[in-house]
Order: structure tokens, then sequence, then C-alpha cells
């Protein structure tokens, strides 16, 4: 399963590179195509891979189901609105800014949770999140229930991210590093530990382990990568509301990862873009759109409860020199 | 022989049940010391005393010299406290060698390390792999241990508790559900390690537990009723009342 030397590019990881490539492709494409509305709709599959990403690493990688993982995508949006007020306008100090208020939000509500197993954890952070949502809907110097509008877009060293293509390729950059980052992360140590203990907690204590540090790090990293995302989307749409982290948005990032296939991380950047574009899709022809959507989701859950990643690996299978090895779940 | 583990007055209740009533128990350094008892005995509950996953109601556990009955499971394995599960508890999703790997990175160096690849470190390989060796399971690091026979995950259970270099390892019934060869091939390897650490092997199989044991134990109710050498147990009347008897008319 890993011997460097003669390590091919594992096929999760060519099936990234080949949507980063695809999504690289989509500026042009849109100016051609003179149609800006595109570009619109690819900046938030984007944006909503870095949170699936984000949350794949904790539910996919670690087990812990986070029904409130939308939070952290309000709590960036906010920091991007709160910075504006503070004079900071720098992209990079906003997402510190969101970065420090999620790590402190995280660490404090993942030691609590992480007390409680199964659908006391899902309800646990689900609680915590509501508290983060009516927060901000009390404070009505942020606008209250209806947000705040931004006055301008941040700055990144100075320049301003006017002109949609700066923000696309800014987006895609932010997701292409953090993408590489937890694929490091997923194969270190730490990584390890984690999947070790999303497979059989008691046999890593057994061996020496105390799980609730690695679980509790893996839950802020999270966080923190989660509110990059924010801080772009709230630059995405000039936007802020306390919406974004509405228990509907933590709903849809899991039914991105499962949608894409759980543990893999392509599955998750899959998954947001598919559930995106589907969402987009099916507006065009009905209203209630949600329905049709829900069916799809129905359908993969019953006949691949792998996701998009899954149904790769079958095809691969039965494809001839696409030889699967079926080891370690796709995630080598 | 100086005792490296004593065990004094340990009880622990489930309700009104006490599963372990009493236990008095002491470990010489270097020996393997069995605990047999019929089933009920509370043999896997004293097991999950001893390892730290369960706390006692009151009693204590000294290791070494030390007072761990508080200790958690990590602090016992790091002080040289290891244990195998009787219901074999592996890793599923990942590979036999993974599986050992992660109990030698326990104990080399920091798990917080969020970059280079663990699946590259050489060290920690080769040290998986020689406990592999031991149990004669080399052939197959690169299985993933849900592929694995039952016979097979007893070895790899064995193999992950070594890897953690314990100085005593508690064997919760390491034959259960093996047969013939396979059975054979673990009697042997508990042969050798018996020269290099001290065991507490529960088991049912008398036929083992005699030919490996220095010492026994037998756990009847919560109480040990006889503790000494295989001979000198066997000839114990409340044992054979207790529990030999009942074995040999079965």
């Amino acid at each position: 399963m890993s011997t460097p030397a003669t390590r091919t590019l594992a096929p999760r990881l060519s099936a990234a590179l080949a949507i980063f490539v695809v999504m690289a492709a989509v500026p042009p494409l849109a100016l051609a195509l003179d149609d800006p509305f595109l570009m619109v709709i690819a900046s938030r599959m984007l944006v909503f891979a870095i949170a699936a990403l984000s949350l794949d690493l904790i539910l996919g990688y670690g087990a812990m189901v986070s029904f409130g993982h939308a939070a952290y995508l309000g709590i960036g949006a906010y920091a991007v609105a709160l910075g504006a007020r503070w004079g900071v306008t720098d992209l990079l100090a906003q997402i510190l800014l969101g970065m420090g208020m999620s790590a402190a939000f995280a660490t404090v509500t993942g030691a609590i949770s992480l007390r409680t197993r199964g659908v006391y954890f899902i309800m646990i952070t689900l609680a915590f999140a509501q508290m983060a949502y009516f927060f901000f809907v009390a404070q009505s110097s942020l606008g209250g229930d209806d947000g705040v509008a931004l006055q301008a877009r941040s700055t990144l060293l100075g320049l301003p991210l006017e002109g949609d293509q700066t923000l696309y390729y800014t987006i895609l950059g932010a997701l292409v590093a953090i993408y590489a980052g937890l694929y490091r992360l997923t194969l270190s140590r730490f990584g390890r530990v984690l999947k070790g203990t999303r497979e059989n907690a008691l046999r890593m204590q057994a061996i020496g382990y105390r799980p609730f540090r690695y679980q509790l790090v893996a839950y802020v990293i999270a966080a923190c990568l989660c509110s990059v995302a924010g801080v772009l989307l709230a630059n995405l749409t000039e936007y802020v509301s306390p919406a974004y982290m509405s228990w509907h948005r933590s709903g849809e990032l899991i039914v991105m990862l499962v949608f894409g296939g759980i543990g893999t991380l392509t599955g998750a950047v899959a998954g947001a873009l598919v559930a995106v574009g589907l969402e987009e899709l099916l507006a065009v022809f009905s209203e209630h759109w949600r329905l049709g959507f829900g069916l799809i989701l129905v359908l993969v859950v019953l006949f691949s409860p792998d996701g998009l990643t899954g149904l790769m690996r079958r095809l691969g299978l039965r494809a001839p020199g696409l030889r699967n090895d079926g080891e370690g779940r796709g995630d080598d | 022989m100086t005792d490296l583990l004593e065990v004094r007055d340990l009880r622990k209740n489930f309700g009104a049940l006490a599963v372990t009533d009493g236990v008095d128990m002491r470990v010489a350094e270097g020996e393997l010391h069995a605990v047999i008892g019929p089933n009920g005995a509370g043999k896997t509950t004293l097991i999950a005393q001893l390892s730290g996953q369960l706390a006692p109601d009151s009693g204590r556990v000294i290791y070494a010299g030390r007072d761990i009955t508080r200790a958690d499971m990590a602090a016992r394995v790091e002080a040289g406290l290891a244990r195998s599960f009787q219901i074999t508890a592996l890793l599923p999703g990942m590979t036999v060698l993974e599986n050992v790997a992660l109990a030698v990175q326990a104990r080399s160096g920091s798990s917080f390390r969020f970059w280079r690849d663990a699946g590259s470190e050489e060290i920690t390989n080769a040290q998986a792999r020689m406990a592999l060796d031991e149990v004669g399971l080399a052939d197959r690091a690169g299985a993933l241990a849900s592929a694995l026979s039952h016979g097979e995950q007893r070895q790899l259970e064995l193999a992950v508790a070594l890897a953690t270099k314990p100085r005593l390892l508690l064997l919760d019934e390491p034959l259960a559900g093996t047969g013939g060869a396979e059975a054979e091939r673990l009697i042997a390897l508990m042969q050798r390690l018996k020269k290099r650490l001290t065991l507490v092997l529960i088991e049912h199989d008398m036929d083992a537990v005699f030919q490996l044991a220095d010492r026994i134990s037998v756990l009847v109710y919560g109480r040990i009723v006889a503790s000494g050498p295989p001979a000198a147990v066997r000839a114990d009347p409340a044992v054979r009342a207790a529990y030999l008897g009942e074995e040999e008319g079965a």
C-alpha cells in the first residue's frame, strides 16, 4: 500500500488533479460563452468544496459526524464583516481572524462534544452551531437576522480582489492548497492515528494512545479550514448573514460528502461540485428542485453507498488495466 | 523473584453482582501466570481492570512498585503493561503492517506530525515487521486486517501487543476459536515469549495452560479459590470441585 519508490499517482489523486484542471479552465470558457453566471456557480462549487473537504477530515477520517460544521462557514464570513469594520481588509488577515475565532469556538465546543458518542455527538454539535447562529442573529449591529452587505471585497496583499476572475483563482488556489495539505495529513502519523481511532478507539487506547487529543486537534483543524471557505464565500456574495451557519447548511455539507463518498478527500470535492451543480440545474426546471435533489440522494445511498468515489472504483475494477488493489478503502 | 504485579482486594460490582469480589494476586517477574476459571468467573473483567479499561470500585493494582489503580490505559501501556483482546479488536480497514506500525509509532516519538508520510518510516516499519515475523505473519503484511483468517487475526492481536514492547503482557484467551496447527503455533510462540516477558494468561484450553504455566490462579465467582504451581492446583480439592471436575465431566 505504501511503497513510495514504486508508487504511481494514486487514483484519487489523479481524479482530484483532473477536477482542478477542469475547474481552472472555467473562467476562459465563461468568457468565451459570455456567460458570467457560469463563473458564479463554479466559484460557489469551489467554496463549498473547501467546506466539504474540511468536514471530510473529521467525518470521513475521524468518524466524528458533526451536524454543526456550517458554524465555521458563518464564523469565517463574519470575520470578513468584522474585519472590514475594524479596518482589516486583507484577505490573509481576515483568514487568520476567522481561523482564530473558529479555533477558539471549536476548542471549547469540541472538547465538550467529544465527551459524547454517536447520535449524541451529532446533536450536541448541532446545538452548538445553533448557539452560534442565534448569537449572530442577535447582533443588530451586524444586521441581525438580515445580515449585512459588504462595502467592498477584501484585498490580497494590497491588491483589491476585483473582477470575478481574480477571486475565482484565489478560491481555486485555496482549494488546491487545502486539498494538498489534507492529503499529506491523512498519510501522516497524525492521519494514521485519526484513522485508527475511526476503526477502533479501544484498540488505539490499548496500544498507548489517548484518542481524545487527536480527535480534538482534528476537530479544530477542520473548523479553521472551513472558516477559510466562509471568508471566501463572504467575498463571493459580498454579503454576510446568519443563514450561512444554519443547520440546513450543515446538513448540505454532509449531503455533499455522501454524494462524493466519505473519507477520500477527492470525494468531498466531487460531491460539492455535483451538489451545487445539481442545485442550480434542478432549480432551472422547477422551484421544487429539492424534491429531485432528494430523489437523487436516495438513489446514491441505495446504489452506491460510497458515493461517486465508490462508483469510480467499481468502474475502474471492470476496466482492464485499471486494477484496483482493493486496499485501504481508497485512501491510499 | 520480585513481584511485577500485585493486586490487592480488588472489587467490582455490576449492579448487585460482585464480578470481582476481593481478588488478591501476585505475579512474579518472569513467570507465566495463568488465570483459569469457569465461564462467568470474571476473568475478562479482571483483565479489563488490570489494563485500565475498567476502573475497580475498590482495591489496588500495583505494577513495578507503582500504584497504577487510577492510571489510564495509555499510561499503563507506556509503563510496559499491555494486553491482547479475547474478541479480536483490530483496525479492520488498515493493513496488517499498519496495525502493528501504529503500536510502534505510539512509543517512538510524537504522533502530532502532520506532513511526512508515515508509511515511509523505515524504522517504524522495520520494527513492525519484526513483530510480525515473531508471530509468523510477515508474509501477510500488505493484506487488510479484515481479510485475515480467524487464526491469523489471533496472531496479529499478539503481534500488535508485542509491538508495544511490553514488560508484562495480559493475554485474554489467545487461543479462542483456534484449533490444531494454529493453536500449536500460538502455544510455541508463548513458550518463546515467557523466556523474556512476564505473562498473565487467561485461557480455557487446559492442556495449554498446564503445559505453559509456572503458576495458576483459579478464579470462581470473582474470587481466587486457589493459587500455586500447576501440580498443586490440579490436586487442590476446592479446584476440582469448582472447576476441573466439571471440565473433566464435560
